[in-house]
């Protein structure tokens, strides 16, 4: 969508003293006169602050600290994906689905979330908890299919497991991040076939050699 | 199979903790100082005898690339890190980002030092929220330390490392974008030249790395030029974080000699291929963006830039996406043609408009809903695309079609031939 059909949104937006801290140590990052550089960090920061998507009025007022025409803000928050331009729900439950994720059943991860929630890809819950998105490749690929959901990975999903993903954040809780089959990061399932000693000292053991 | 003493990614898998007291147990910064006192020319001919060829997908000579920055500019010069990995198949900058970040840091320093650079963007992308989160404790660690700043390591040298987190496109791996993007513009890439070596960020002389490239540097530099080339095989020396995804028993990634067989590869590393190797259809070998290779290729065909490119793939990142016999090979690349319509930067009519039509028509292609000659069509339309745009993502898109027209043509018949029949049926 482009920013032009954004929702009204607040009639005014602004940081909070703590982020407009933050967006102060932000901008000083980059050199003098370079202060468009803050732009994305600070959509960023102001769309954590206004309940993960960025009405017009967020835009306006990252524009006006950074000395820019308001146009160029709305064409770098249409351009990344990242940036939402309409609200969503509570979680943002962000289903990869590219063909490493494809391969390893991510329609069944997508499918896990219809039973679940009710909804499909675009589509947020009547009561605004979830929404549901399919995005391109997370770059996660050995931990395929997986789910970016509120900054955290959710790797190594099958339908079972994404609808018990799904049930603990229905319930409140913080799911376990990462691999949800008990594998270590991305090393094989089952143990190292590398890093022998490293794993057999930190207490990992490592694949069984035939 | 590379000696576990060889590997330099030792914390590639998390076993132990990222920070810097964990760090510098591994070996990282331990006599950085007496690296930088080499000299910024000693350190970019090591690099250069140690043949490391840039990890991010192109392998361009790593020590070349940095010979190209002017020697004496006054103002500011840059090193920026391309850490906005997103090609599909690929996830080693990752490992490095969230379990090594220091090897990282450490990198920046000395390539910054061997450029003239007088400060460093970490370009990260924006899904990477943990990984990032870690880079920047790093960070924070090696300016508590001394160890970048002023005087940094008691070099003398003066410099900067600042973290940069993108925010969902694709195209910002492509360094003139990624350029543009730290400029707080839209990702889109711009016409060379002039390079990034002249006018890059900000219009200064900068240098865009792959992670892995950079990563590397501090261990090839003390372990000597030597140790690297020694690896591998000529012209394609050294390690190489592997991405093994797909259909094999235990998807990982791991760090291997360069030009290791890529069935020994997934056999010994990976669990082999489901169902065995011979229910092996055919591999992605380095990344979405290289041609699909069949099965008969992969039987014997070698790990690295030169052996990949000898029969018509590509290294690219090692991202070895593998598909056994299951797999839908014509949906396999019909979801990678929507993902280059998805993350085409709008810019250059062939790649806007092309991308577009690749997908639509293989999107019929999966159904067999086409003519025959509409094969040789799609074909034309990669042909129209490739070579004709600013970057490479219209070659890109195009590549991996032209990969399942040149190995699957008989599968691509055979279903436009069964579409007709259930027509005719009806």
């Amino acid at each position: 969508m482009s920013a032009s059909e954004t929702p009204a949104g607040p009639a005014t937006f602004e940081f909070t003293a703590d982020n407009l801290a933050l967006a102060q140590r932000i901008i000083a990052k980059y050199p003098e006169g370079r202060q468009a550089s803050a732009v994305m960090p600070l959509l960023d920061l102001a769309q954590r602050q206004h309940d993960n998507w960025l009405p017009r009025a967020a835009m306006d007022y990252v524009a006006g600290m950074l000395g820019m025409a308001p146009i160029r803000v709305y064409e770098v928050a249409s351009f990344y994906t990242m940036y939402n331009l309409k609200p969503v729900g509570k979680h943002f439950v962000q289903v990869c689905t590219t063909t490493p994720c494809w391969l390893r059943g991510s329609d069944e991860v997508l499918a896990a979330c219809k039973r679940k929630l009710g909804i499909g890809p675009g589509e947020t819950t009547a009561d605004g908890q979830f929404t549901v998105v399919e995005v391109e490749c997370a770059g996660a690929c050995v931990n395929a299919p997986v789910i970016s959901l509120d900054d955290v990975y959710y790797e190594d999903l099958d339908g079972p497991s994404t609808e018990a993903l799904l049930d603990t954040l229905i319930r409140g809780e913080k799911p376990k991040p990462g691999p949800q089959n008990g594998r270590i990061n991305s090393a094989p399932i089952g143990g190292p076939t590398t890093l022998i000693e490293m794993a057999q000292r930190n207490g990992v053991k490592p694949a069984s050699q035939e | 199979m590379l000696r576990d003493e060889d590997r330099i990614y030792t914390n590639l898998y998390g076993f132990e903790d990222f920070r810097l007291d964990a760090a510098r147990k591994r070996g990282d910064w331990d006599g950085t100082k007496d690296i930088l006192a080499r000299g910024r020319d000693t350190i970019i001919e090591q690099m250069k005898e140690s043949g490391m060829r840039g990890r991010g997908g192109a392998g361009f000579s790593t020590g070349l690339k940095w010979s190209f920055m002017p020697k004496k500019v006054d103002g500011p010069v840059y090193l920026v890190i391309n850490a906005d990995e997103g090609e599909p198949g690929t996830c080693k900058d990752r490992e490095i980002l969230r379990h090594d970040p220091h090897k990282l840091i450490e990198g920046c320093l000395i390539a910054g030092f061997a450029i003239g650079a007088t400060a460093c963007y970490i370009y990260i992308r924006g899904e990477f929220y943990h990984e990032a989160s870690n880079v920047q404790v790093a960070i924070d660690e090696a300016y508590a330390s001394g160890l970048i700043g002023k005087n940094a390591c008691g070099s003398g040298y003066d410099y900067d490392v600042y973290l940069h987190k993108g925010a969902g496109a694709y195209i910002c791996g492509e360094e003139t974008a990624l350029i543009e993007s730290i400029e707080g513009k839209k990702g889109q890439p711009r016409n060379k030249p002039p390079f990034p070596a002249n006018a890059g960020l900000y219009s200064r002389p900068t240098t865009v790395n792959n992670v892995e490239s950079i990563a590397g540097v501090p261990t090839i530099l003390r372990r000597g030029p030597a140790w690297f080339a020694g690896l591998g095989r000529p012209k394609n020396a050294g390690t190489k974080l592997f991405c093994i995804s797909g259909h094999v028993n235990k998807p990982c990634n791991v760090e291997e000699e360069m030009g290791i067989p890529l069935k020994e590869l997934i056999e010994r590393h990976a669990g082999g291929v489901r169902g065995g190797w011979d229910n092996l259809l055919a591999i992605i070998p380095g990344g979405s963006s290289v041609p699909v290779m069949p099965k008969s290729v992969c039987d014997t065909v070698l790990m690295d830039f030169d052996s990949l490119r000898e029969v018509g793939s590509g290294l690219g990142t090692a991202a070895v996406i593998v598909m056994d016999k299951s797999t839908d090979i014509v949906k396999a690349i019909a979801r990678l043609s929507k993902f280059y319509m998805h993350e085409s930067c709008g810019q250059c009519t062939p790649c806007r408009e092309g991308t577009g039509w690749l997908a639509r028509v293989m999107d019929r292609m999966v159904r067999g809903q086409a003519r025959l000659d509409e094969i040789d069509m799609l074909y034309d339309v990669t042909k129209q695309i490739e070579g004709r745009t600013i970057c490479a993502l219209g070659d890109a898109a195009a590549w991996p079609v032209q990969g399942l027209i040149r190995h699957f043509r008989p599968e691509m018949e055979a279903r436009i031939a069964a579409y007709r029949q259930s027509i005719a049926a009806e």
